[in-house]
């Protein structure tokens, strides 16, 4: 199409208009926004128009973030963070995993546990939040379970329907090149339900650190959300920001990693990747 | 005999609405023979196929290769899809190897004579979704050729591709049974094709589908589409399916 379009240019004209359409290099259109909201802010901050309590500049933001990255806080904080997250991800997870492999594989494991694991995804975290406090107290098994139950339900479900998904046809050339059950799944089953495992993975990644903040938000003495909940009493406005920027960033950065994953182990997909 | 396959009544539907496909069919191949079987849509070919590779199952008659009765599918009897079928998430050799083991060496190698074979040398690590529906359809044969099945059964396995690809493919196939000795059979509803590749011919009428005449094709290969005695067939399977709707008009329109 583009070549049909520059038909009726010469050869400079050309040129130029390929120039044009490059200046930006794509990578970079991603922080056009942030770039404009920030220096507004920065200005409005600096100008006094809004009140340093309420909204503290970019820059006070950045000279918290460098005081406590400096005392050893924030690293402290983070790694109890993400030791909370990381397990109760592996543990949900890993069980999501399992059961959705197991109903997903038998209709009989199916008609027994799906219609209970359905009723318990539909209960909200906040509503069970002080249950597994009674029941497991404040300190970190309750936060753990807390974020194994939310990590536990995509991986669960998209497990099921990945394995659910494949296709019938393939399951007929299993046949006549006689498979044995372990090659079925090994060869066929898994590798077919991936793309839906790995989306699982992605989602329960994204829950995990959500539950985290819940988790910490309900009461601990230690972790990112708990640094934001002790700067919230003082005041200290900046001290909350560095830490939602932390969640935010964090979370980011194991988003991309699961993507990394899925282009090494899915490169073997060629859907449409959308246009520019 | 290598294959032998009998089938007495094959319906689908319940009783209410039962409707018959096969009936009285019987056919005795030798081995080494390329046996083409052509046939109006809806005649029943597929199904016939899909019997004779085990694939279904509820029949009255029988299926035997090498005297062994066939009930389920299996390598023996080597199945190519009208589609290609692969394993898209396999590389051109792990398809073709699927559930063996291609750090084994031996079958390295067989992997390797076969790619060979059906001309696809140099695109061993390449993923399904990256070629051509000839190249996957040979891929496909080469995953049944590994496991020397005793006859290969082939539904339609060039019809969803174009006419210079079908081309090469079916001289292809021509080369991989003269060098490889298995015995074939091929559904159709391209006469040139039926032709081109049999050394028998079985004509199938439909509605219900039963066998309206065998013929061999007793032409040297390789053969020419162009050439007298081509054509002299070509005329004598237009007379027969001229014959068979003549029939069914009959029987249909009541006249």
């Amino acid at each position: 199409m583009k070549t049909a379009a520059y038909v009726g240019l010469s050869g400079k004209e050309k040129a130029a208009k390929v120039k044009k359409t490059r200046t930006i290099p794509p990578w970079l259109k991603g922080f056009v926004v942030p770039v404009i909201i920030l220096a507004l802010w920065q200005y409005a901050g600096s100008a006094g128009l809004i009140s340093e309590t309420v909204l503290p500049t970019p820059l006070a933001i950045l000279a918290s973030f460098y005081e406590l990255a400096v005392s050893g806080e924030l690293a402290d904080n983070m790694k109890i963070s993400i030791a909370r997250a990381a397990g109760g991800f592996l543990l949900g997870g890993g069980l999501g995993l399992l059961f959705g492999i197991l109903v997903g594989f038998s209709k009989k494991t199916e008609s027994y546990l799906d219609p209970s694991l359905q009723m318990l995804r539909t209960v909200p975290h906040l509503a069970v939040t002080p249950l597994f406090i009674l029941w497991f107290g404040f300190d970190e098994l309750s936060k753990v379970l807390l974020i194994a139950l939310g990590a536990f339900f995509p991986i669960y479900i998209n497990t099921f329907l990945g394995i659910r998904g494949v296709d019938a046809k393939l399951f007929d050339v299993a046949r006549v090149l006689e498979f044995s059950w372990r090659h079925q799944i090994t060869r066929l089953i898994l590798p077919a339900a991936l793309p839906n495992i790995l989306l699982g993975v992605r989602l329960s990644l994204g829950i995990a650190w959500l539950g985290l903040v819940v988790a910490e938000l309900m009461g601990s003495s230690a972790g990112v959300g708990y640094m934001i909940m002790d700067a919230r009493q003082f005041s200290q406005t900046e001290k909350v920001f560095v830490g939602i920027i932390i969640f935010a960033v964090v979370g980011k950065l194991t988003d991309s990693f699961v993507r990394l994953l899925e282009r090494k182990l899915l490169k073997w997909r060629s859907s449409f990747q959308g246009t520019n | 005999m290598v294959v032998s396959i009998q089938v007495a009544e094959k319906a689908f539907g319940s009783n209410g609405k039962r409707a018959v496909v096969l009936e009285d069919i019987r056919l005795d191949i030798e081995r080494g023979e390329f046996l083409t079987i052509i046939g109006p849509s809806g005649c029943g070919k597929s199904t016939l196929l899909k019997i004779a590779a085990g694939l279904d199952t509820s029949y009255s008659g029988s299926v035997t290769v090498h005297d062994r009765k066939v009930t389920k599918p299996g390598i023996s009897q080597g199945f190519i899809f009208q589609e290609h079928r692969l394993f898209p998430w396999m590389t051109v050799e792990q398809n073709i190897a699927a559930d063996l083991n291609l750090r084994d060496p031996g079958v390295k190698a067989k992997v390797q004579e076969l790619i060979d074979i059906v001309r696809l040398t140099g695109n061993e690590k390449v993923y399904p979704a990256e070629l051509s529906g000839g190249m996957s359809q040979r891929v496909a044969i080469a995953r049944a050729l590994l496991r020397e099945p005793e006859v290969l059964l082939l539904d339609e396995p060039f019809g969803a591709l174009d006419a210079f690809t079908r081309k090469h493919l079916q001289d292809v196939l021509v080369d991989i049974w003269q060098r490889k000795k298995i015995t074939m059979i091929l559904v159709t509803h391209d006469i040139d094709e039926s032709i081109y590749l049999g050394t028998q011919l079985a004509i199938l009428r439909a509605k219900p589908g039963r066998i309206q005449k065998w013929m061999p094709v007793g032409l040297p290969f390789p053969r020419n589409r162009t050439s007298l005695s081509f054509q002299h067939i070509r005329q004598k399977v237009l007379e027969e399916f001229e014959k068979t709707e003549q029939s069914v008009y009959t029987e249909g329109a009541g006249i």
